[in-house]
């Protein structure tokens, strides 16, 4: 399915994107390590362009550069060469505190392992955002208690995450991720730790976010999630591979 | 298929709802970051409170210490103070040579003649300028009785002038007269112990007590609490201050005589002493440790062995003040040691927090967390923990010295100073100690950060 398609759409294809805001744009971004005198080059110029409302699947082989990729979209990171743009802001000239800031406000982020802080329960972790961005007590406690509704786990919010199932976790993590209404959620193998039951909860939770018209960017192995999304990114030793769209 | 439903956009929505502040300090976010901290230290508890047990000795040390040292200091200068700061004492001492030929002699008992004599005294008057007085007394120890009650006392013979000398109160009646003086009178000043002591049930006032063969008037009861065992007589005397009796010094001298008599194991002891005692009155308390030292050569010239002792009280009592400002300085030094020990605790346990912590430092980056959010965040928190330690040991450095107060009953002042001092200092210490971990936290990189398993 996704081969047919390759042929017949492509990313640039106006039916598609006409009339969409660009998100994120990334132009010619290299990405260089320095381990003592020996350079390696791990992304080879990549140049991409996301559009308000796209769910894309980034895919490739391990060690094809993904998680550099994505900690670059997540502004984790920078390129060594090449400009990032993440709404009409550059990032790759960016101080620490600035990058702190875009990240809290612009991006949602969705791990394989939830990265739910232990400590703190439910609704606290679903603030946390909020609380970096300097929202009120008040502000915070209702937008996550919202958010906490919207994951179906309202009566939930007093646990701790060790209380909870893994399905429920990556749910409060889904609940954090919206809580700044970011421009892009980031999502790293969001069903990676998960049984297939509660990994299609988080599929159609996907699903519905997009219905919403949310920008979703997954990193994935697995075709079968990709097949969810409606554009794949393939990625193979730094360069884009294929990028193809459908209707999903 | 599935039990999740998204509630439609909007609906849940925080539209409206805009950051108050981007940046720099603000209330609420010390206030999460405290909440934080308190949770994650709550949450080690034992390991904390380990932790903090170097802050906790450390603050309670200084604090107990002080106090101690204070309450000795105010005691020691309370006593100097009753002595007089006005005042030098001087005493007759037995020479050691001389005690110790007469108990090996053989032959019939001769009086060892030695001590202060009333030329002594002429002299020193003579030579210094601004003695107001001098109080000379006669110390004899004599069986007191009433008729079948009878006690060991220090019969003191003296002038009229001297409870005033020695800050001495009456209880009842009244010291004896110029007059009675003159006349040898057979009257007496009992002490609050020989007056409850001869006298358990009746008042004493006016009644007589016997001492050898002869009946005195009891004229005046003394208060004890103001007798100090400082400038006691230590020729002979094991009786204790408090079971001293006062006669006029003109009758000590003509009933008891110069030479006493005593009965000793080895055989029959006497011994001749002009005078035991002298308090020597100072115009102005600015020369009394001048006046002491000339007065000390003088003797030093007119005694050939050292049958005398010399006393300055305020002299004592600058020393005193000294080894109490010493005391203090030793118990801050240790303190600072242990605080310092306290303090590489504390830094210890955050590098360990952190690097326990180094995902959540990564999640906490990852949702906007700037470093000075970070770096904060692991401040407060070792501040709270060198803080919660800092105000334990002030309860235990003030529980302290009241349980040595109530079981050894020694003096102990807890100055409002100390425990301020101590906590204070304490909460330094959290945040001295605590930069370097919270920089190092603040330092990593994100990417790695949430890479750490």
């Amino acid at each position: 399915m996704l081969e047919t398609n390759a042929s017949t759409s492509t990313n640039s294809d106006p039916a598609l994107i006409a009339g969409r805001e660009v998100v994120a744009s990334l132009n010619a971004i290299r990405k260089t390590y320095f381990m003592g005198a020996l350079a390696v080059e791990v992304l080879h110029g990549i140049s991409l362009d996301f559009y308000q409302g796209d769910y894309i699947s980034i895919m490739g082989p391990s060690g094809c550069g993904k998680s550099t990729l994505m900690n670059i979209l997540g502004c984790l990171d920078q390129p060594t060469e090449g400009k990032y743009f993440l709404g009409d802001e550059d990032t790759s000239k960016m101080e620490d505190d600035e990058l702190s800031t875009i990240r809290g406000a612009r991006l949602g982020f969705i791990f394989q392992s939830y990265n739910l802080i232990q400590q703190l329960n439910v609704l606290e972790n679903i603030e946390m955002p909020l609380f970096y961005q300097g929202y009120s007590e008040a502000d915070s406690h209702e937008i996550a208690m919202g958010l906490a509704a919207r994951v179906g786990l309202q009566d939930r919010v007093d646990h701790k995450p060790f209380e909870l199932s893994g399905g429920q976790q990556q749910r409060v993590a889904i609940a954090r991720a919206l809580a700044v209404d970011p421009l892009i959620i980031l999502a790293d193998e969001p069903t990676g730790n998960l049984d297939s039951k509660s990994g299609a909860e988080i599929l159609n939770l996907f699903d519905e976010l997009h219905d919403q018209g949310k920008t979703l960017i997954m990193v994935t192995h697995s075709d079968e999630l990709a097949e969810r999304s409606q554009r794949w990114v393939r990625l193979r030793d730094g360069m884009v591979e294929s990028d193809d769209r459908h209707n999903a | 298929m599935t039990d999740i439903t998204l509630n439609p956009p909007g609906s849940g929505s925080h539209a409206g709802k805009r950051p108050l502040l981007n940046s720099g300090f603000n209330f609420l976010r010390f206030k999460k970051i405290t909440e934080v901290g308190i949770k994650s230290i709550y949450s080690h508890g034992l390991r904390s409170l380990l932790t903090v047990l170097g802050i906790v000795i450390g603050v309670a040390a200084v604090i107990a210490m002080l106090a101690v040292s204070e309450g000795a200091s105010f005691e020691a200068q309370q006593q100097f103070r009753d002595l007089g700061a006005s005042n030098i004492l001087l005493k007759s001492v037995k020479p050691a040579e001389v005690e110790e030929s007469s108990r090996s002699g053989f032959g019939p008992p001769q009086a060892i003649v030695y001590g202060l004599t009333v030329a002594d005294i002429t002299a020193i008057r003579n030579s210094i300028p601004g003695i107001s007085n001098v109080i000379s007394s006669r110390i004899v120890k004599k069986n007191v009785w009433n008729g079948g009650l009878n006690m060991n006392t220090d019969v003191v013979g003296t002038s009229v002038d001297y409870p005033v000398s020695r800050n001495y109160n009456l209880r009842a009646g009244r010291f004896f007269s110029e007059s009675e003086m003159r006349d040898h009178a057979n009257v007496v000043v009992l002490s609050d112990e020989v007056a409850q002591g001869l006298f358990p049930i009746d008042n004493p006032l006016g009644k007589s007590i016997r001492i050898d063969s002869d009946y005195y008037n009891v004229i005046g009861i003394m208060e004890s609490e103001g007798f100090s065992n400082l400038g006691q007589n230590q020729a002979g005397s094991s009786n204790s201050a408090s079971s001293r009796i006062f006669i006029p010094f003109t009758s000590s001298k003509s009933r008891f005589g110069e030479t006493t008599t005593r009965q000793t194991a080895g055989g029959v002891e006497s011994e001749t002493v002009e005078l035991h005692e002298a308090i020597i009155q100072v115009d102005n308390q600015d020369g009394v440790i001048e006046v002491g030292e000339i007065i000390d050569s003088i003797l030093e010239r007119r005694h050939k062995d050292i049958d005398y002792a010399i006393e300055v009280p305020l002299a004592l009592l600058r020393q005193a003040e000294e080894s109490a400002l010493r005391d203090q300085v030793v118990a801050g030094a240790i303190a600072g040691i242990s605080l310092l020990v306290g303090g590489i605790g504390i830094m210890n346990i955050m590098l360990a927090s952190v690097t326990e912590r180094t995902r959540e430092i990564g999640i906490r980056r990852a949702l906007g967390a700037k470093r000075r959010d970070i770096i904060m965040q692991f401040l407060i928190e070792a501040v709270i923990l060198s803080g919660v330690g800092g105000l334990i040991g002030v309860v235990l450095g003030i529980a302290i010295p009241f349980i040595i107060s109530a079981f050894w009953g020694m003096t102990t002042i807890v100055t409002p100073l100390a425990p301020i001092l101590a906590f204070s200092i304490s909460a330094l210490i959290g945040v001295i100690f605590g930069i370097y971990p919270s920089i190092r936290a603040a330092d990593m990189d994100p990417v790695e950060a949430l890479r750490h398993e």
